[in-house]
């Protein structure tokens, strides 16, 4: 019993020694010794070298003796750990002084400063982990002790909590729509391709937040708490339209009793504020309006800001060949098909490259080009001018149309319009690219002029059809006088029928549908944009069908039986248009933003056409198309779509904003009825719901005194950082000539005759000898011999530096030219190179 | 933790510092079951030969996936066991920064392994990416004006620094030398 309990006692004891050993060792040895200590001893390392040994095969005698000859070394190597520990603890003291824990304290935050730059540095796997573990053993160990139980507590807290945001990461990553379908995309057709796609997911983000804003600030408190349909008569369905209120017809057009809800600006009621809560619904509408351009705007700006951050400044052309070489081939390719087309683009890339390079351009007929040039412009110039046109005399005959009755006339009468701009969106851009065969440019070149044509195209129409809608709006608020005067006739009829009492009319109920109603010019508007998307989005997925699917049908299935090869000659499979549809979107988009402020349900019309959109092109994209044959880069394409979509947000925003500040709003609908302008709704709550003071400051604030000199003072500032950009970009420029110029001395330096050339070569060989032999490059060297050096910081990690200040290891050698002596300064460098 | 079977303790998730690191232990496990035990707690020594990386979808059609192999191994032939597989991945990554990318990406195109990617590598280079379909004066000529333009100290073949300095002001390095996985 006795024994037992003393053997029980020495187990203990020896456990406890064990662990403190494992400290210690880390502690006194460092990295070198772990390192081995890894490679070694690790008894469950020991029993998986065994068996792979077994595996690989021997006798059994030959695996008994290797067996105990391990044993032996295992026990041997315990009993040296052993002696050695109890000599250190002889040695040193029980508990740790303060300045040890201090010293300590500094090591481990040291370490942790250089663990949260891990992930940048070319550390291997297991360097990184070695250091995370030196910093967990440390924290273990200053964790002991009195007082420290607050560090210790601290220390896991900070550690649950990095793993809290490891996971929420994690998470995040998986949240993210659509990304095996774009990895799929990517991996087939390239990285040009799947841009579209990244871009339209993008787009969805953008619109489910401006959904969101609309949907929940506007739309559900009207409905859950604004007066019921059918209370008040901008809420019900006249008499005379309530027979074909729900034909499906009239809703298709946006009229019936999809005209008369939430989601078009006639139904909100101008009560200051709705329900229990007090909802100031006027002011929300309003709010939410400028919220959504504020919005995107910010947005917009925040990624151009950082691409252009990425992009690292702008064209450069001083390293074609070397980009060609190391950045053409896309490593997302994962389909034998593409890799085909990839490496016969980069093939043909680089044999057209040689060539110019070989060749001085000789433009054989230059006054020819320039003629055609200028003949294409003309052309294009009379196809924008003949679409505007077209589309201001459609838009003028459905005026006729509309003040005869629209009831006459049938579907393509009502819906001229948007089916011609439609038509026109479609085929403008191919006759663009007939003409711009004429005037022979290089493609990437080619294809800024074909988007900026297009651009001019898309928007001329749009403001062709803006000014139509405003010849519109004119004419309903012509017509509002007329009716504000019939209503009154109208209810002085209504009181005649009664009593006559002078002191208090009783109130007569009158069925809201039969109350005379006046002309909504805003939801006109609304309804308009969205019938313009509805036949815009149509239009595209049918020319998607049409296009795409029944020409891969008809080339897939005719080919048999056809005189010529379908599938290399004419109409042939077609590839992904991706600057068109990345066109079609934006201009989409801007659709939306110019109709939000008058339909509040067109940002969740856009996302539910997104959606829908995303699984369409994806799956017409993997059944319908080919990779592109001709793969060039639209330089700087990301940043060039953003800067799209900014202008496109600024000019979408004008006409709203146009009609918002200038246009009263009619009478008899809409939230702000009643008022003399939109904006007064402001006025009205800073003057009732805020103390009295704050509305003091701000008419303040609002003095023209006040606001015309910080106007200034922004310009100047952005004028100033104009400025100081500027000379950035000349400095940089500064720099890059005179890195140019250095080298440039260097070779005519190495050309000089004084030199014999033997000395050069000897000279020259000998220096590259030198550095051959030299075990340089330290960061290599920690890579291959993984556990070799230790968590040495004087690894320097690459990062872009000027080349001028170059480091040490990396001198050329002497300059041929240097006064002084060739022969020796040769033996210096060959000498301090190795010693490193 | 909740899970039936632990595949990492926390400590070691915790020191990975890789996104998805879980998906990427199912991938690599993929491509051996046999070999690849489920349970990581122990660190066990395990390494898988350089046809089952090779043979990965994502890599399979990559020219330049032997070097890729070689580079991210520990002992240079190209056989990963999972730390490097890890890191493989996390360095092609999305996330990783261009300095860390530019560097692999010298390492990858140093073929001889000499630090320095002088004009036989830069031939090997050409040829991968051509599939031997420029003649050899092209060839020499394109290396040539590859020299010319990023060289900048002149001894005939580029350093990491030359390197460097040439690809971070590429505009699509960081969008082509990347794999999604």
């Amino acid at each position: 019993m006795e024994e037992d309990k003393k053997w029980k006692e020495r187990a203990k004891i020896r456990k406890r020694k064990r662990l403190k050993r494992e400290e210690q060792q880390d502690q006194e040895e460092g990295g070198q010794k772990r390192g081995q200590r890894r490679g070694q001893s690790h008894p469950e390392m020991e029993e998986k070298t065994e068996e792979e040994e077994a595996r690989r095969g021997g006798g059994e005698e030959d695996r008994e003796r290797r067996r105990r000859s391990r044993k032996i070394e295992r026990t041997t190597r315990m009993k040296r750990r052993k002696r050695r520990q109890r000599r250190r603890k002889r040695q040193r003291k029980r508990t740790k002084s303060p300045e040890e824990l201090e010293r300590l304290k500094e090591a481990v935050d040291e370490r942790k400063k250089l663990i949260t730059t891990l992930r940048g540095k070319p550390w291997p796997m297991r360097k990184k982990l070695e250091s995370q573990l030196f910093v967990e053993k440390y924290e273990g160990a200053l964790g002991k002790g009195r007082g420290r139980k607050l560090y210790a507590y601290k220390v896991m807290m900070r550690k649950k909590w990095m793993k809290f945001e490891r996971d929420l990461e994690n998470f995040k990553t998986a949240c993210i729509p659509w990304e095996m379908k774009i990895k799929e995309i990517e991996s087939h057709f390239g990285s040009s391709v799947a841009s579209y796609f990244i871009f339209l997911r993008w787009m969805y983000g953008i619109n489910m937040i401006l959904f969101s804003l609309t949907f929940g600030l506007v739309m559900v408190p009207e409905a859950l708490m604004g007066r019921p349909y059918g209370s008040i008569p901008r809420k019900t369905v006249p008499r005379e339209e309530q027979a074909s209120a729900m034909d499906f017809a009239v809703l298709w057009d946006w009229g019936g009793y999809a005209k008369y809800s939430v989601l078009f600006y006639g139904y909100y009621n101008n009560q200051r504020a709705v329900g229990w809560l007090k909802f100031r619904m006027p002011l929300s509408y309003f709010l939410v309006g400028v919220g959504t351009v504020a919005y995107s705007y910010m947005v917009v700006i925040r990624t151009m800001a950082r691409n252009a951050k990425e992009d690292g400044g702008g064209d450069d052309t001083s390293f074609n060949f070397s980009w060609k070489i190391f950045t053409s081939w896309d490593y997302l390719i994962g389909n034998p098909e593409t890799a085909d087309n990839k490496f016969a683009s980069i093939t043909t890339s680089f044999k057209e490259a040689i060539v110019e390079e070989q060749e001085s351009r000789k433009d054989d007929n230059i006054h020819l080009t320039r003629f055609l040039r200028v003949l294409a412009n003309f052309l294009v110039l009379c196809c924008l001018a003949g679409s505007g046109y077209l589309i201001y005399f459609v838009v003028r005959r459905s005026q006729k149309f509309a003040l005869e009755g629209l009831d006459n006339y049938g579907w393509w009468e009502r819906n001229e319009v948007n089916m011609v701009m439609s038509l026109l969106g479609m085929f403008c851009p191919m006759l663009f690219d007939v003409i711009s065969a004429l005037e022979n440019y290089h493609p990437r070149i080619a294809l800024q002029w074909q988007l900026g044509r297009i651009f001019a195209l898309f928007l001329g129409n749009l403001y062709t059809f803006i000014i139509a809608l405003m010849d519109q709006i004119n004419l309903k608020r012509a017509e509002e006088e007329i009716v504000k005067f019939n209503m009154t006739a109208w209810q002085a009829n209504l009181y005649n029928g009664t009593i006559p009492e002078n002191s208090t009319a009783p109130p007569i109920t009158v069925d809201p549908a039969d109350v005379p109603r006046g002309p909504c010019w805003e939801t006109m508007v609304g309804q308009e944009f969205v019938r313009l998307i509805i036949s815009d989005t149509m239009t595209t997925y049918i020319t998607l069908l049409i296009g795409d699917f029944l020409r891969a049908v008809l080339v897939r299935f005719l080919n048999h039986c056809w005189c010529w090869d379908l599938e290399y000659g004419f109409p042939s499979y077609s590839e992904f248009d991706v600057s068109g549809n990345v066109l079609g979107l934006i201009f989409n988009q801007g659709m939306i933003w110019m109709g939000a402020f008058y339909a509040p349900c067109l940002p969740a019309l856009n996302l539910l056409r997104l959606h829908v959109s995303m699984y369409l092109q994806c799956w017409a994209v993997m059944c319908c198309n080919v990779p592109q044959e001709r793969v060039f880069k639209a330089s700087g394409s990301n940043n060039f779509y953003m800067a799209m979509l900014l202008v496109i947000l600024f000019l979408s925003t004008l006409p709203a904003i146009y009609t918002i500040v200038s246009i009263p709003p009619s009478f008899d609908c809409g939230p702000f009825s009643g008022k003399s302008r939109m904006f007064d709704v402001i006025q009205e709550t800073l003057e009732s719901d805020f103390p009295a003071w704050f509305g003091k400051v701000f008419s303040y604030a609002s003095n023209p005194g006040l606001v015309l000199p910080f106007l200034l003072l922004m310009v100047l500032a952005i004028y100033y950082l104009h400025s100081t950009s500027k000379t950035y970009k000349h400095a940089n420029l500064e720099l890059k000539k005179k890195l140019q110029a250095v080298s440039e001395e260097l070779i005519i330096f190495m050309s000089l005759p004084h030199l014999s050339s033997r000395g050069r070569h000897h000279f020259s060989k000998d220096s590259r000898d030198s550095r051959h032999s030299s075990t340089s490059h330290p960061v290599v060297q920690g890579y291959r011999n993984g556990r070799g050096s230790a968590l040495s910081h004087s690894q320097i990690p690459p990062s872009t530096r000027p080349p001028a200040p170059r480091v040490h290891r990396y001198q050329p050698g002497p300059l041929p030219g240097h006064p002084g002596q060739p022969a020796s300064r040769k033996q210096d460098s060959s000498l301090s190179s190795r010693s490193r | 933790m909740g899970n039936k079977q632990t595949i990492f303790t926390a400590q070691q998730l915790d020191a990975y510092q890789v996104s998805q690191e879980k998906l990427l232990f199912h991938r690599y496990r993929d491509l051996a079951p046999q070999l690849v035990p489920l349970d990581y707690t122990n660190q066990p020594d395990v390494r898988l030969p350089y046809e089952l990386i090779g043979s990965m979808p994502e890599l399979k059609d990559n020219p330049f996936r032997q070097r890729i192999a070689e580079v991210f191994s520990e002992d240079g032939e190209g056989n990963m066991t999972l730390d490097d597989f890890l890191d493989m991945f996390s360095v092609l990554s999305e996330m990783a920064p261009r300095d860390l990318k530019a560097y692999y990406a010298f390492k990858i195109y140093d073929f001889n392994n000499d630090d320095f990617i002088c004009k036989s590598d830069l031939e090997k280079t050409l040829n991968k990416l051509t599939r031997n379909e420029l003649t050899e004066d092209e060839v020499r000529m394109v290396c040539e004006k590859v020299m010319d333009e990023a060289d900048l100290d002149n001894d005939g073949r580029l350093s990491l620094e030359d390197f460097q300095h040439m690809i971070v002001r590429a505009p699509d390095f960081l969008s082509t030398f990347h794999i999604r996985i």
